[in-house]
């Protein structure tokens, strides 16, 4: 039995049926034939952004917040081109999404007609898989085929193109299939137990462990296995920027973050490691810096559910395909039985203790200027401990990230939302606004740049008037902070193009209250809590806070683009030392 | 680098070239050689692509191949394992001095004549690309006019085949409708269908096109 639809119906009633509550999204000539059925849905709600890369970053948001997969729609033509770069970032940071965008009608496909696109082609090399629609027919097969595609393996971007006319064809027999014909997507979950057994053996006979932990244990939902794991053994843990809260900041085993912007105790323990348990993680560059000295000892066990990130930058001795939470789950088994085998428990203590006097001599710090004005480490610090480890925490791309990426209190999974792979400024506002969406009940703060935050500002617009109370800290250094950095380090401080002005215009505050919210600002120390309350108390309006800080504050430790993990540096020109040598 | 062939499996959909010619490109390696056609499943299409490349980074553009929804499976072909063949058609000057020289060198590599002219003669050959590569290096000094060359294709030897597998259909997890009618409704309302007790009846038209093979 079926009905028969519009395509615009059934495609509504296919995202209805894939579970989905919430769509972001601006409507527009190609896409309007799917918006008068939206009306009548009374599952789906949609929620009318300012910007189509808006909507991507709220989709994103959305589902990082949630776990579900997030859904963001546009029109053809720029509508779609908007959506490039969240679909790009989302690609990146593995986060599942689904976006529909409306197409020009079949028989106008590649005449150039008006607000076409080729938006299938153009997201190719950036979605795991996209669809051209153009029969009706097709419709709900292939929504499930996007939402099944998106949220299951390697979560990933999907795009859905549907021709206009294929929604405007009258009759269409709505089926919402019972099976899906993907002979060539078959994702590896349940890993190899040879290969599960070989890295247990490899553990137990390491000296000088290292969990290196990335965004797939988040995405997988692993923390509480990962925990498990750690603490079986005592091993030494450290977090990506993609998996801050895989394990609690606050745990005696946690040793930080590792790369470019590393804690000492975090870059220092893979370098000297003599075997990585990597789960998750993908030797990013801004993780190994040059990566032929990046853990020159160790052996190296990969997990990952994508087999392609295996070998991929650095060869693995132990390649295990499969889903974290799988992988991590059996490997405990296997170390249990390893143990029991052999007689023998495994210690750590020596190396541990080691990491731990590194961890104690070089604790991430700032300090503060020396000319009075406010401290961007201090607000975001202070933001933290208000807000707590239960409010969810977004950031844009530069130095804010990697401050908030140190300062910000990281208990749990799914509390920190950050644009890790793409490196995309403008995703704090937008991501918050989806992150609040899927979850109302949670305090979330947007931290965010003055250049940022220029970028995507306009979703306030659409927090106010839909009712979306996000927080936003507008990190005012004036500049565009991180650029500007590299420039006093690498460019003998010729500040080409990085002064935004942004201490007189815009006026952020003004701004905020203009687009609907409540505006507040702070320069100074003393009044940085008194802010932040304020910031807190109000809970049915967006509110910026725009902090002017100092300007020439710099993202510490750091090591330079190209030079080896070894010669990270604590401040400018400061190398830490290890067991009396230097790192 | 040395030559590798692979097989590819895949769907016989629009736009599959076009995915797996940029994603090899994309990620920094060069086709040598491209050839697709249909297979003995009209659902499925093969290409041979043969590239230059080391092993470590052969290993890592069929993982990223093998990402791509569309491609259902590759193979890498063992030259020594494998029948491979190229069409070749060359258009050589070949006047009534000459003809005769050409014509011999036609019969030496098993090549067979498809048109003349006055002045030349085009020659259709087929063979591995070695034998090809000889060929032409013979018919050179006559002058070659024109010349047009397919894609390799390649088999592998024995009896075993490499579409040998189970396209099995993924199961699709039941609607999510929050509760009671959907909320879209064809209008008129002709029946009301609740969304949250799925239709029982045959799998979907793209599962059923794709046959079970076991």
């Amino acid at each position: 039995m079926s009905e028969q639809l519009t395509g615009a119906q059934a495609l509504i009633r296919a995202l209805e049926h894939a579970g989905v509550d919430t769509v972001f999204g601006i409507p527009g000539g190609a896409i309007l034939p799917a918006y008068d059925p939206m009306l009548d849905s009374t599952q789906i709600r949609h929620i009318l952004v300012r910007h189509e890369q808006g909507a991507g970053h709220a989709a994103q948001g959305y589902a990082a917040a949630s776990g579900k997969t997030g859904v963001c729609m546009a029109t053809s033509g720029p509508g779609a081109t908007n959506l490039v770069t969240p679909i790009a970032d989302a690609y990146m940071d593995s986060v599942p999404m689904v976006a529909i965008t409306g197409q020009v009608a079949g028989a106008a496909i590649g005449t150039d007609a008006f607000q076409e696109a080729d938006i299938r082609g153009i997201t190719m090399p950036i979605t795991k898989h996209n669809f051209l629609v153009t029969d009706p027919a097709d419709i709900a097969t292939t929504i499930a085929e996007a939402f099944h595609i998106a949220s299951t393996g390697r979560p990933g971007p999907v795009l859905v193109d549907v021709t206009k006319d294929a929604m405007q064809t009258q009759g269409v027999d709505f089926q919402w299939p019972t099976e899906l014909a993907l002979p060539g997507y078959r994702p590896v979950t349940r890993p190899h137990p040879k290969q599960v057994r070989e890295a247990a053996r490899l553990i137990a006979a390491a000296e000088k462990p290292v969990l290196y932990v990335g965004g797939g244990v988040i995405r997988a939902r692993a923390s509480a296995e990962l925990k498990e794991l750690a603490e079986l053994l005592g091993i030494p843990v450290v977090t990506t920027l993609m998996a801050r809260g895989a394990l609690p900041d606050s745990h005696e085993l946690h040793f930080g973050m590792p790369g470019m912007h590393g804690s000492v105790s975090a870059v220092g323990a893979l370098q000297r490691s003599d075997l990585l348990i990597t789960l998750g993680a993908r030797f990013d560059d801004r993780v190994t810096g040059k990566l032929d000295s990046f853990a020159p000892e160790a052996k190296v066990i990969h997990a990952d559910i994508d087999p392609a990130e295996i070998g991929k930058n650095r060869a693995a001795d132990v390649p295990i395909v499969g889903d974290c939470k799988e992988v991590i789950t059996d490997l405990i088994a296997a170390l249990r039985t390893e143990i029991a085998g052999s007689g023998r428990t495994p210690s750590y203590d020596a190396w541990r203790g080691q990491l731990e006097a590194v961890r104690a001599k070089y604790p991430v710090a700032y300090d503060e200027p020396e000319d009075g004005t406010l401290s961007p480490q201090y607000v975001i610090e202070r933001i933290g401990q208000i807000a707590g480890p239960d409010a969810v925490y977004t950031a844009g791309v530069g130095q804010h990230q990697m401050w908030s990426a140190h300062y910000l209190p990281f208990e749990k999974p799914g509390h920190w939302l950050n644009s890790g792979g793409l490196g995309t400024m403008g995703y704090a506002v937008p991501a918050a606004m989806g992150a609040k969406v899927a979850r109302p009940d949670k305090t979330v703060w947007a931290i965010d740049g003055d250049g940022c935050f220029q970028m995507t500002n306009q979703e306030l617009v659409t927090c106010a008037l839909e009712g979306i109370p996000i927080k936003v800290a507008v990190i005012n250094n004036q500049s565009l902070g991180m650029v500007r950095q590299w420039q006093t380090l690498f460019y003998d401080k010729r500040y080409s193009n990085t002064d935004l002005h942004s201490a007189r215009i815009p006026d952020f505050a003004k701004l905020a209250e203009a687009m609907g919210g409540v505006g507040l600002r702070c320069s100074d120390k003393d009044s940085v809590d008194a802010t932040i309350d304020k910031a807190m108390s109000v809970t049915d309006q967006p509110v910026v806070v725009d902090f002017v800080v100092h300007r020439d504050a710099m993202v510490w430790p750091m090591v330079a683009a190209g030079t080896s993990n070894d010669d990270i540096q604590i401040a400018r020109d400061m190398a830490p030392t290890w067991d009396g040598e230097e790192l | 680098m040395s030559k590798h062939t692979l097989s590819i499996l895949v769907e016989n959909k629009h736009g599959v070239l076009a995915r797996v010619a940029a994603l090899i490109s994309r990620r920094g390696f060069n086709i040598d050689s491209l050839a697709v056609g249909p297979t003995e499943h009209p659902e499925v299409s093969r290409m041979t692509i043969a590239v230059s490349v080391d092993e470590q980074p052969l290993e890592q553009i069929t993982k990223q191949l093998n990402k791509l929804v569309n491609v259902i499976k590759i193979v890498e072909l063992e030259p020594s394992q494998t029948v491979q063949r190229e069409l070749l058609l060359v258009k050589v000057k070949a006047d009534t001095l000459t003809r005769g020289q050409v014509l011999e060198t036609v019969q030496l590599f098993r090549a067979k004549v498809v048109d003349v002219a006055p002045d030349a003669i085009t020659i259709e050959a087929t063979g591995n690309p070695e034998k090809l590569e000889a060929m032409l290096r013979v018919l050179e000094p006559f002058g070659v006019r024109e010349l047009v060359q397919s894609g390799m294709v390649a088999i592998g030897r024995g009896s075993r085949s490499i579409s040998d597998r189970t396209l099995r259909p993924v199961p699709v997890p039941p609607p999510h409708v929050q509760s009671g009618p959907p909320t879209v409704q064809a209008r008129p309302a002709e029946r009301s269908h609740h969304a949250n007790h799925p239709v029982p009846g045959p799998p979907p038209g793209r599962a059923a096109a794709v046959p079970n093979q076991h």
